[in-house]
Formats: structure tokens, C-alpha cells, sequence
């Protein structure tokens, strides 16, 4: 039998056990609380958001970075408060929203960044260009060897090594690979027709990994490799990426300049924010570049949350664009910024 | 007093409301208990006919077909589970194939020769690698093993073995190889700490009247002890295979998530489990899920039969000794 | 001709005992290697500023896992709550109540909820508690994990309720106690010890699951208040942590490893040397 002593210690240290995880039940403020899942696109960048707007104080939003496809499910069963999708809904996605919740759910642009191709070859330390062609060949298995002639020809002088390229890919549902393979479609007819574009798409070669750090994790550890990170992963991690020729002839390197031009060259913003940038014909543009979306439902079914969602969403695309740079996303265009406004106000 | 105020008790039957309420309560521990049971049946049945029900879509449009098709395109709309199932057998088939020598040999070891403390100290320790997460085995796999896989095991490997087909081609260091080498570290404990039990079980007078006939100690364990736990370390086997085909985390980091059927361990492949925690967060539209689903449930199936196997190994073991 | 033979079994017999302890020799390493390995690497990163600090945003460093070991437990606490009483209870019936044939197939029945790979009850929990509750929750993480501690409640509660001596119902029920007194009186607290020890294996076992917690509970990037929040757990922070390419975050992966190795080896030791104890005890 269990001395009597025992038993007060176990009894007590239940109980102080009990009140210390309920004493984490009820935090002090009666902050408001939203979650969000979606893309690691621009977790960087909103996890630095969300970070700060808590400690200005109004709302504790949680984002948990799942991809793209996660983001967009999350959001259309309701299991979240918003989503987060490089991915602009398609028609057939919006209806399922519409249909479900009874009111609409609207995308919108937060910052814009670029998918970069990150590399790993050993013995390479300087930047590589990329033809569309080179990058569609690697893509599509056509292209094996990192001397082949697709890669050679825009790097003359350039030592390749006769090493196999392994092809890394998302294994996971992301607006990454929208980016990308959307970019691919449009410079590749073969691409377009044998793969298409989506977040997650059956892949003729590669390895998968799980999100853009799983990318640039696999990059990192797997010499004669190839991938397509957001710019800041590339970045953060020190992998080296290499230039991409636009639709004007250009070797463009991703940057916050290219990354805007390339976003110049939209001429009319639709109703619904979905646009495509990749392939841009302005000068100086990087042609893998994209918009990024915050899903947002019309309505919500707390006022007080509908705020919290509105007044972030405005600070989000006003001073919330000041950190942006910092971490190698471009800004929203001020036109676009102008349009938001209103569309944020129909939020409640 | 003769005499009182209050009504005569009969005394025969003191406390009677005392008695009837312990009586009811009596009752009620009946019930609650009971309920508990059928309450666990309950979600049981509930689990059970939630994959059912929402495997449908897949079984209406692709059949039993599903299990045997190999291409997996959620853009597409066409799915099949065939590199899924090949995969989770494959490296449960690797896993055991490394886990039962090293688990039996071990048992041997600590059941026959160790002495009694040593043997019970080690099984003690071997009991806690049984404990350990399997998302820290993913760790280990990730940052220990495959560096170490890919600097020595492979190399040798190859330049040995490279004539099969089993052991060609590129290693990228997540592989079927480091999937089934994980998961072998995995189940190695179970295999152990059962079999050890018994083969202790085994009675003394076997192995004395086998040493009595002047066999040596190893021919005693090979020949008498071994076939007479025979049952016990199989089923420990079923119980590690049933261990290694659910496991999720530790494969899904090291595995390499491609859903591609190859002859070679060097090459990266997919399991059930990996490709079901990889892809239902965010599958949408219902033939994605409940293909997703519909995996779930052949999984469920497999482990299913395993069990069933196992109890039907123990059950005629027991007639046919009885 | 016959030294020969007998030579050969000699070496035979030495080979393969030799290579029995070698097997031995190599599991136990393993184990060790796994232990100091997490000692090493989490040890190092193991500061007060990990255990009582929130997540960083990525990029910036520092930053801790406070809230997924805070949230850990309470998942633990929400499975515990679920999985137990209806574990215990069950076997209490089973032990104590059930006929054989009920008795056998309700086992059969445990024994496939046991077999229901921990992935697939994460599914189940999000059809059955995220979605028409609409949020991800520590709730839901603890229903998954309850009922995965189900089948092993039941089974300790059965084994360690019979390994009771049939003397001690008798004496009770002699002295008049009622069936259902004797159980909860009697029977229980002699078989306390193990069905503990029980009850800390089984926490153990799914303190360390992911799976089920990634369709369940998600996660928090801060403190989740209440249980009807997503809520950081620790297992699912090492992974994410761990498949991450920053070094930062591995080494809080690292430390968060040791942490939940740490405590889950020291529930595992302490159940072991209740059980050790309790029979000794109770022979008293």
C-alpha cells in the first residue's frame, strides 16, 4: 500500500499541477485570437508581422505555415480564421467557398516575392544563369547533367561539373510551385501541356520536400542539387541562386528592384486581386515573381474578430510594408495598397 | 426501556434503506463499467465506419483497381496506392530483416548467458529505448544516420552488392534504405524484451537434460530453447511489424516522400503513413481525401491481419501443445 | 575425426554465444548513442531562455519552446482525462465482471484499436472534433491521444486487477462488503502500484506521438489559452524544427528532444521501479 506521506505528495503535486497549467487557461488580457495556416511563401514575413502587431497590442494571431494547399483547405472548411495561399483561388474554388459558407472569401495581396533557383554544385561558387529552356529541360528530365549544353551555353567560361542534377521539388501543396510552374507553362510549351500548373503538380523528376525550408534543407545537404526557393530562404541560408533570362533577353537576378519592375508592368488591377507576374515583358523584371494572398472570409461571424482581421489587414499593407524590404520582399504597389483599402473597409 | 417513542425496528433487518442503497450502488458500478466497454466498442465502431464511409468516393471510382495502380496525381485526379504499399512493405520487410537476427541473437544473450542482474539491468535499458519519440528517431536518422549511411554504408554497399538491382542507382541519403534502417532501431526492443520473456520461460529441465546428453550451450539454445519459444518470438515478430507499418514520423523525415515504385533501396520512396501526413492537411476535393483516407483504411487492414495472424499462431501453438 | 567434430561445435558454440553478446553489445551502444548524442547536442542548447521564452519569427534568433512544453502537458492532461477513466473502468469489467466470450472478443475489439496506426486516429479526431467545431484545438489533440491510451489502460487495468489474489475478494466479501466495495476498496488499491505504473507507461508512450497532433492540435506560435486554441506541443515543434534548414532551429530542436527524451525516460524509470516496489509492498 502507498504510504500516507506518498499520497499527500502525489495529491499535491496534482493539484499544484492542475492550477498551473489552468493559471495558463486565463492569460491576463482578453485579447482577441485568430488563427491563420497557409503558405511558407511569406512565413517570414508574417510571422514578423504577427509578432509585432501582438505587442502593438490589438490581436494575437496565430500563423502556422502548412503550404499553400493546406492554407487554402484550412480556410474553405472554416477550421481557421483566415489562409494564406501564393495560389489565387481558381473560379471552381471560389464557388466551393461561396457554396459552403454563404458569403465570399477575398484574396488579398499582401507583399510580392520571387521563387529563386537555388543550387548546390561543388566547385561552383559563382552565379549561374538560367534559360527558360535550360530551366523547363532540368525540370521536365531532359536536362541530366550540369554540363549539359541547355546550362553551358549561358555560362560561358563557367567550369561545369559532368555530375547528374538531382531535381528537388515541393512534396507538399505550395504557391511556390503555382509560381513555378506557372512560370513554366508559360516559356514551355511541352511543360504546359504534359504538367500544367497547381500547387502540387505529378512531377516527371525530383525529390520532394516538405515546404521551403524542407527545400533549401535538401538543397543544403545534397551536393549536384537544383530547387526553387522564395527568394528570403535562398537568402536566409546562404544558398547560392542564380540569374533567370526574362522576356526581354535580360539575365535577371531576383531583388527587391526586379521583383517590382516586374509588378509594374500590370496594367489594371481586377476586382479580385488574382493576377499572374511571372514572364513579365518590363524591362529589368524577374520573371519568376508573384503576388502573395491573404484569404480572408467577407464575413465574420465574431465582430470582434472581423475587426482584429481588418485592422491588421490595413496596417499590414500600410506600415506593416516598412519591414517588408528587410527581409527581400518587394512592397505592394501603391495603386494596389489604394484599391485594398476598400476592400478591407467591406470586411465585418 | 421496554417502552419507546420511537417505531420498533424490526431486528431482524437493521439498516434495511442502508443495505438498499449500497445494493444500488452495486448496481451502478455494474452499469458505469459496462458502459465504459461498450463505450470503447462504440469508437471503435465509430473509427472503423468513419473510413468506411469516407473512402467511398475512391472505392465507387477506382475499385479495388486502387490498390494496384501505381501513379498518384492529385492534379489529375488519378490515384493509386500501389508505390504507397510497396513502400511501407519494403521497408518493414528491411526493418525486420535487420531487427530479428540482432533481436533474437540479443535475447539469447541476455537469457541464456548474461547473469541475472547484468540481464535484467540491460533489458531495463533496452526497454527505454522503446520509449524514445519516434520524432527524435527522425532526428537521429536525419543528422546521425544518413551522413553515416551515405559516408560508409553505401560505398561498401555498392561496391559489394552493386551487381543487384537492389542496390543501384543514385542515393540522395533519403531512401528505402534509411527509411528501413531507422525503423529496424525502432522494433529491435520489442523483439528483444518478448522473446527474452520467453525463452526465461522455457523450463530448466529442457536445457539440463539437453546438456546432459553433452550438447554445448549453443546447440542447446539453437535446438531445444529456440523452437520451444518459438511462439512467443514470432509473435513478438508480428508485434515489431505491426509497430514498423504505422510508423509515421521517423520514416517521413527520412524516407524522401516520392511516390515512385524502384527496385533499388538507394532510391527514395513513400509509406502510407509518410504520405498521409504529408498530404491530408492540405488535400481538398473528396477523391483526394478519401484516397487519403481509403490508404488509411488499407493500412488499418494490414495491421488488421496481422494481429489475426498472430492470435491465430498463438491459439493453435496452444491447442496443439495442450 | 571425432576431435575434429568436436572442436568445430566447441567453436561453433564460441562464435555464436560471442556473437549473441555482440548483438547485445551493439543494441545497448545504440541506446547510448541515442541518449548521448541528444545529451550532447540538446544539452548545449538547453538554456533558461529555451524554457521560458516563446518562438522566434524565423530569421531572428533566441527564442524557446516555453509554450510547446506548457502545451505538451496539457494535451496530456485533456488525453489522460479521456483515455483513462474509460480505460480503467473497462477493465475493471473485464476483470472483474465479464464472461469469457465477451471477454474474449472485447480484447480481439482493443486489440485493433491498438492497431490502428496513430496517423488514421489523427484523421478521425479531425472529422470527428475539428471540423464541426471548426478550430484546431488542444481538445482535439487530447481526444486523439485518449484514445490511443485506451487500449493500454484497459489491458494493465485487466492484467494487474488479476494478478490480485482471489484470497482478497473472498476475505471481503466474507466480511460482507458488497461486490462492487470490494473492487473499488479492495481490489484497486492492492493492484494500485501497478495500475500507476500503468497509467505512466501509457502517458509516456503518447507524450512522444506527432502524428496525431498535426490534423489536431496544429500549432501555436504563442501561449494558447483555454483548450479551445491550437496549442504548440513539443513533439510537433521538434519536427517542424528538425526538417527546417537553419541551424537555430536545430539545435532548439535538439534541446526540445532532450527535454521530452528527459522526461519521458524518467516516467518510464519511475513506473518500472513503482512496479518493482509494489509487490514487494503489498506482500507486506
Amino acid at each position: 500500500m502507498i504510504k500516507t506521506s506518498d499520497r499527500y505528495i502525489t495529491k499535491t503535486a496534482l493539484f499544484s499541477f492542475v492550477v498551473f497549467t489552468f493559471s495558463f487557461a486565463q492569460t491576463a488580457v482578453a485579447q482577441v485570437s485568430l488563427t491563420g495556416a497557409g503558405a511558407t511563401f511569406p512565413a517570414p514575413i508574417y510571422q514578423k508581422w504577427f509578432n509585432v502587431y501582438q505587442s502593438v497590442g490589438k490581436a494575437q494571431i496565430n500563423y502556422q505555415p502548412n503550404g499553400s494547399g493546406g492554407g487554402i483547405k484550412a480556410v474553405t472548411e472554416g477550421t481557421v480564421d483566415f489562409g494564406a495561399s501564393d495560389m489565387p483561388l481558381t473560379d471552381e474554388q471560389l464557388k466551393q467557398y461561396k457554396s459552403k459558407h454563404g458569403f465570399e472569401v477575398l484574396m488579398l495581396p499582401t507583399v510580392l516575392g520571387a521563387a529563386v533557383p537555388v543550387y548546390n554544385v561543388p566547385g561552383i561558387s559563382q552565379e549561374l544563369n538560367f534559360t527558360p529552356e535550360a530551366l523547363s529541360g532540368i525540370y521536365l528530365g531532359k536536362v541530366t547533367t550540369w554540363n549539359d549544353p541547355a546550362i553551358a551555353k549561358a555560362n560561358p567560361g563557367v567550369k561545369l561539373p559532368g555530375s547528374k542534377i538531382v531535381v528537388t521539388h515541393r512534396s507538399d501543396g505550395s504557391g511556390t510551385t503555382f509560381c513555378w510552374t506557372d512560370y513554366l507553362s508559360k516559356v514551355s510549351p511541352e511543360w504546359s501541356s504534359k504538367v500544367g500548373k497547381n500547387t502540387s503538380v505529378d512531377w516527371p523528376v525530383g525529390l520532394g520536400a516538405k515546404g521551403n525550408d524542407g527545400v533549401a534543407g535538401l538543397i543544403k545537404q545534397q551536393p549536384g542539387s537544383i530547387g526553387y526557393v522564395e527568394l528570403i530562404y535562398a537568402v536566409k541560408n546562404k544558398l547560392p541562386y542564380g540569374k533567370v533570362k526574362n522576356k526581354s533577353g535580360d539575365f535577371v537576378k531576383a531583388d527587391l528592384a526586379s521583383v517590382t519592375a516586374a509588378a509594374s508592368g500590370v496594367k489594371s488591377i481586377p476586382a479580385d486581386y488574382r493576377i499572374s507576374i511571372t514572364d513579365s515583358a518590363a524591362k529589368g523584371a524577374y520573371p519568376i515573381a508573384t503576388f502573395t494572398w491573404l484569404l480572408v472570409p467577407s464575413k465574420f461571424s465574431d465582430p470582434a474578430k472581423g475587426k482584429a482581421m481588418a485592422g491588421f489587414l490595413k496596417w499590414a499593407i500600410t506600415e506593416g510594408q516598412n519591414s517588408v524590404e528587410a527581409l527581400s520582399y518587394s512592397k505592394l504597389p501603391p495603386a494596389m495598397v489604394a484599391k485594398e483599402q476598400s476592400t478591407i473597409a467591406s470586411i465585418h | 426501556m421496554a417502552t419507546s417513542t420511537y417505531p420498533a425496528r424490526n431486528p431482524q433487518l437493521p439498516l434495511a434503506g442502508f443495505y438498499r442503497r449500497i445494493r444500488v450502488w452495486d448496481q451502478v458500478a455494474y452499469l458505469v463499467t459496462l458502459a465504459s466497454a461498450i463505450l470503447i466498442l462504440a469508437v471503435v465502431g465509430l473509427i472503423v465506419f468513419e473510413l468506411w464511409i469516407s473512402s467511398q468516393p475512391t472505392m465507387q471510382t477506382f475499385g479495388w483497381s486502387f490498390l494496384t495502380h501505381s501513379r498518384w496525381d492529385p492534379n489529375g485526379e488519378k490515384f493509386g496506392a500501389l508505390p504507397f504499399i510497396y513502400g511501407t512493405c519494403v521497408t518493414a520487410s528491411l526493418a525486420l530483416l535487420i531487427a530479428v537476427p540482432f533481436g533474437v541473437m540479443a535475447s539469447v544473450f541476455l537469457a541464456e548467458l548474461a547473469p541475472p542482474r547484468l540481464s535484467n539491468i540491460l533489458t531495463f535499458l533496452i526497454e527505454l529505448l522503446a520509449a524514445v519519440p519516434s520524432v527524435i528517431y527522425g532526428l537521429i536518422g536525419i543528422f546521425v544516420l544518413i551522413p553515416m549511411i551515405r559516408s560508409y554504408l553505401v560505398p561498401s554497399l555498392t561496391s559489394v552488392f552493386g551487381f543487384l538491382p537492389l542496390f543501384q542507382g543514385d542515393f540522395y541519403g533519403v531512401s528505402l534504405l534509411s527509411a528501413g534502417l531507422v525503423l529496424s532501431i525502432m522494433v529491435v526492443p520489442f523483439i528483444i524484451s518478448v522473446s527474452r520473456e520467453v525463452l526465461l520461460a522455457v523450463p530448466v529441465d529442457q536445457r539440463e537434460a539437453a546438456l546432459a546428453l553433452g550438447t554445448t550451450k549453443w546447440e542447446t539454445t539453437w535446438q531445444i530453447v529456440i523452437p520451444n519459444a518459438k511462439v512467443g518470438i514470432i509473435g513478438s515478430v508480428f508485434l515489431a511489424l505491426a509497430r514498423a507499418l504505422g510508423e509515421t514520423m521517423a520514416v517521413t523525415m527520412v524516407i524522401g516522400n516520392t511516390p515512385k515504385i524502384s527496385a533499388s533501396l538507394l532510391a527514395p520512396g513513400y509509406s502510407i503513413a509518410a504520405v498521409i501526413a504529408n498530404e491530408f492537411a492540405e488535400a481538398s476535393g473528396d477523391l483526394y481525401i478519401s484516397s487519403l483516407i481509403f490508404l488509411g483504411l488499407v493500412l488499418f487492414g494490414l495491421t488488421i491481419v496481422i494481429n489475426a495472424l498472430a492470435r491465430i499462431l498463438v491459439l493453435t501453438t496452444a491447442r496443439r501443445s495442450a | 575425426m571425432l576431435m575434429a567434430i568436436s572442436q568445430r561445435r566447441k567453436f561453433v558454440n564460441a562464435l555464436m554465444l560471442s556473437l549473441s553478446g555482440l548483438c547485445t553489445l551493439i543494441v545497448i551502444s545504440v541506446l547510448f548513442f541515442i541518449l548521448g548524442y541528444l545529451l550532447f547536442h540538446g544539452a548545449r542548447s538547453l538554456n533558461l531562455q529555451f524554457l521560458t521564452s516563446l518562438p522566434k519569427p524565423s530569421g531572428e534568433t533566441g527564442g524557446g519552446m516555453a509554450n510547446a512544453i506548457v502545451g505538451s502537458f496539457k494535451v496530456l492532461l485533456v488525453a489522460t482525462s479521456i483515455g483513462v477513466p474509460l480505460g480503467f473502468l473497462a477493465g475493471v469489467y473485464l476483470a472483474e465482471y465479464s464472461g469469457k466470450t465477451f471477454a474474449f472478443l472485447f480484447r480481439y475489439v482493443v486489440d485493433l484499436l491498438n492497431g490502428v496506426p496513430s496517423i488514421v486516429i489523427g484523421i478521425i479526431a479531425y472529422a470527428v472534433v475539428v471540423r464541426p467545431m471548426k478550430h484546431y484545438s488542444a481538445l482535439a489533440g487530447g481526444v486523439a491521444l485518449g484514445i490511443m491510451m485506451i487500449p493500454i489502460a484497459v489491458r494493465t487495468t485487466e492484467e494487474f486487477l488479476r494478478s490480485v489474489p482471489n484470497s482478497l475478494r473472498e476475505g471481503s466479501l466474507a466480511l460482507g462488503a458488497t461486490k462492487a466495495k470490494t473492487i473499488f476498496a479492495v481490489v484497486v488499491p492492492a493492484a494500485i502500484s501497478g495500475l500507476i505504473s500503468g497509467l505512466m507507461l501509457n502517458l509516456a508512450r503518447v507524450a512522444g506521438e506527432t502524428a496525431p497532433l498535426l490534423f489536431t492540435a496544429l500549432g501555436n506560435m504563442f501561449w494558447s489559452r483555454g483548450w479551445m486554441q491550437p496549442i504548440a506541443t513539443l513533439p510537433v515543434m521538434i519536427y517542424n524544427y528538425a526538417i527546417s534548414p537553419e541551424e537555430d532551429l536545430h539545435q532548439q530542436a535538439w534541446a526540445a528532444g532532450f527535454v521530452l527524451l528527459a522526461l519521458v525516460l524518467a516516467v518510464n524509470v519511475t513506473a518500472k521501479m513503482i512496479i518493482m516496489r509494489g509487490p514487494a509492498a503489498s506482500r507486506r
